[in-house]
């Protein structure tokens, strides 16, 4: 079986976000750049189950929506433990225009991991969309994927509760929190291998984007903390019943 | 054309939310100058999906396929998608939560519509039609343009208030369609959380971070919590340590929540973790370091012990109850 992991490349998680003097685009200097957490979590998952499974799972292709600037992200994934990657040509422009863009690709791999959010723009649709265009199975805010023969053995978290579910490929699941403990880092090895393995740029196909950003802005600042003595802690109690009138 | 909500179930049951999307639904047709209608799949009795008049929705349909309790995401788009064309639905508005989220990517697809998720109110203009949204987990907003003839909004839960307004509801039959073979989902065993405030869905959450030292102090943080009908939560450390189970885990990595009121106990504020929580209405934190960042984003503080604070905030709720 082959794997097909999608990853998004965001900023890094600490990053203090500041946008261009007319407020239409992220300002991009001084950023760094990182695997999607939950990406990174799905190739994790993915590299574990190789480990695990061996001659059942061929190979493991990363592939990215982006452009040149990307490609240090994807070698990190080839660095972890991708065995090739793929980068599609072209300026991640909405969900639809990304999906479409990967499912020119990504219909020959049996089992698709995509994150539940890229922690840029939060869209939540490019995986679903995917299963959509490839007319495939999904299963999303799996927390938990292992392969019994031919099934994979999936934990979905559901709204109120969680279920297994016992499901055949091909299959797209979109990942969460859950799905491996804590995400590998490239070791040397690793990073000298990454050099010599694969990685393909393919050209954007026909795609058009149905939704544009028009306008992005910071949160207003808030007003200063209102503190209280660590021996009236009631007193607190009482100021969120009758000035914040939360309780 | 018109708006369409979809309303999930519980078990036959509605929630909170469900009255919040019909009330987000019959607001925006009103923007719009559109007819508004709903569409419930699975088993719901008459009476409850009546009482969505109330919230503005003139006419539901009630597709009681048992089958939709499999949760399975193509099936349920397909079966939106029918409603969707039945009802010439331009728009169609449903919950940011994980059955949302599943499902409204696929439906976008069929419908060839723009999709945003985890709106926030009504959209800031109709035309061009810009909705405003949550970027950067928490660190910025955004506003969307979306150009499709066809839209889907996904909206941000616990934003949008109830809005009365006291209609009769028709109930309409609707079949989508469906064969035994669009249900591709196979549930082993599910295991709902019963008798518990749902961490999405409460108003308020006491969270609960490394400073609370070790999984046996938690009895406190329940306790509070249970006295005030709030939700358990923690920081993603606790959760890794495997002190509260991953579904409590807030902030950029786990959930992104909004209550009214959210208790910080022994949380530094980390980037990551506010990402989740910023939106909250109030935050109050407790922290025993004056210059823990959580007291930036809070609007209530106490720089102290939480072993010493949480048996006052105890007896005070207490009292406040009494
Ligand atoms: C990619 C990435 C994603 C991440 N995602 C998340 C996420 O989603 N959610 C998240 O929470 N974190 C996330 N983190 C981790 C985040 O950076 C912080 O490490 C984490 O939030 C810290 O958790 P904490 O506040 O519980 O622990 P700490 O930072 O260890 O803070 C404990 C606090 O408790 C206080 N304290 C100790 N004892 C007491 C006492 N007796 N009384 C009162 N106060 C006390 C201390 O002063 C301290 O401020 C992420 C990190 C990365 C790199
Ligand atoms: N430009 C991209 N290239 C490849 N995969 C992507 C891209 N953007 C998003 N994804 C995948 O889709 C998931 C959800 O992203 P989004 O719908 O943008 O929140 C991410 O976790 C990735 O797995």
């Amino acid at each position: 079986m082959k794997i097909l992991v999608l990853i998004g490349n965001v900023p890094d998680t600490t990053t203090k976000i500041k946008f261009n003097a007319d407020n239409t685009a992220i300002d991009a200097s001084g950023v760094q750049w990182i695997i999607n957490p939950w990406d990174e979590l799905a190739l994790t998952r993915a590299i574990e189950l190789k480990e695990a499974h061996g001659a059942a799972i061929e190979k493991i292709v990363v592939a990215n929506v982006g452009r040149s600037e990307t490609e240090a992200t994807l070698r990190k994934a080839l660095a972890v433990g991708a065995d090739e990657a793929i980068r599609i040509d072209a300026d991640p422009l909405d969900a639809l225009y990304v999906a479409t863009q990967l499912a020119a690709v990504a219909a020959d791999y049996d089992l698709i991991l995509a994150g539940i959010e890229n922690a840029d723009y939060n869209g939540t649709a490019v995986g679903g969309m995917l299963a959509e265009l490839l007319n495939r199975k999904s299963v999303s805010a799996v927390s938990g994927i292992d392969l019994e023969g031919d099934l994979l053995k999936i934990s979905r978290e559901i709204d109120g509760g969680a279920q297994q579910l016992s499901m055949s490929l091909p299959l797209l699941a979109v990942v969460q929190k859950g799905i491996a403990k804590e995400p590998r880092i490239p070791a040397m090895r690793g990073i000298m291998m990454a050099r010599k393995k694969p990685l393909n740029v393919i050209a954007a196909a026909d795609a058009e984007a149905l939704t544009a950003f028009e306008y992005f802005e910071l949160p207003p600042a808030k007003a200063a903390c209102k503190m209280v003595e660590e021996d009236q802690a009631a007193s607190l109690i009482r100021i969120l019943h009758e000035e914040a009138k939360v309780l | 054309m018109s708006v369409l909500v979809y309303l999930e179930n519980w078990d036959g049951k509605l929630k909170k939310l469900s009255y919040e999307l019909a009330s987000y639904g019959a607001q925006l047709a009103e923007k719009l100058q559109l007819p508004v209608k709903a569409v419930s799949l699975g088993k719901v009795d008459e009476a409850t999906l009546k009482t969505l008049g109330k919230y503005g929705i003139p006419e539901v349909l009630s597709d009681t396929n048992e089958a939709y309790n499999t949760l399975d995401n193509s099936a349920i788009a397909k079966a939106l998608f029918a409603a969707a064309q039945q009802t010439n639905a331009s728009i169609v508005v449903m919950a940011n939560n994980n059955l949302g989220k599943a499902v409204s990517p696929r439906l976008a697809v069929k419908m060839k519509a723009g999709l945003v998720s985890a709106v926030q109110g009504l959209p800031i203009s109709t035309e061009p039609f810009v909705v405003k949204k949550m970027v950067f987990t928490g660190k910025a907003f955004a506003h969307i343009n979306i150009k499709s003839a066809h839209k889907i909004l996904t909206l941000a839960v616990n934003t949008f208030g109830l809005v009365e307004k006291n209609l009769d509801t028709t109930l309409t039959a609707f079949d989508a369609g469906l064969a035994a073979s669009d249900f591709g989902t196979t549930v082993v065993s599910s295991n709902k959380v019963t008798g518990k405030v749902l961490l999405q869905d409460a108003e308020i959450v006491v969270s609960g971070g490394r400073g609370m030292k070790a999984a046996d102090n938690w009895g406190l943080l329940e306790e509070l919590a249970d006295i005030l009908g709030a939700a358990t939560a923690c920081s993603r450390p606790v959760s890794d340590e495997g002190w509260r189970p991953h579904a409590e885990h807030v902030g950029q990595t786990g959930k992104i929540i909004a209550p009214n009121l959210y208790f910080a106990f022994g949380i530094s504020g980390a980037i990551q973790h506010l990402g989740g929580v910023s939106s909250s209405k109030v935050i109050v934190a407790v922290n025993k370091d004056p210059e823990a960042p959580i007291f930036q984003a809070a609007d209530y503080g106490i720089v102290g012990d939480v072993f010493k604070v949480l048996p006052q905030f105890i007896e005070a709720v207490k009292e406040l109850k009494a």
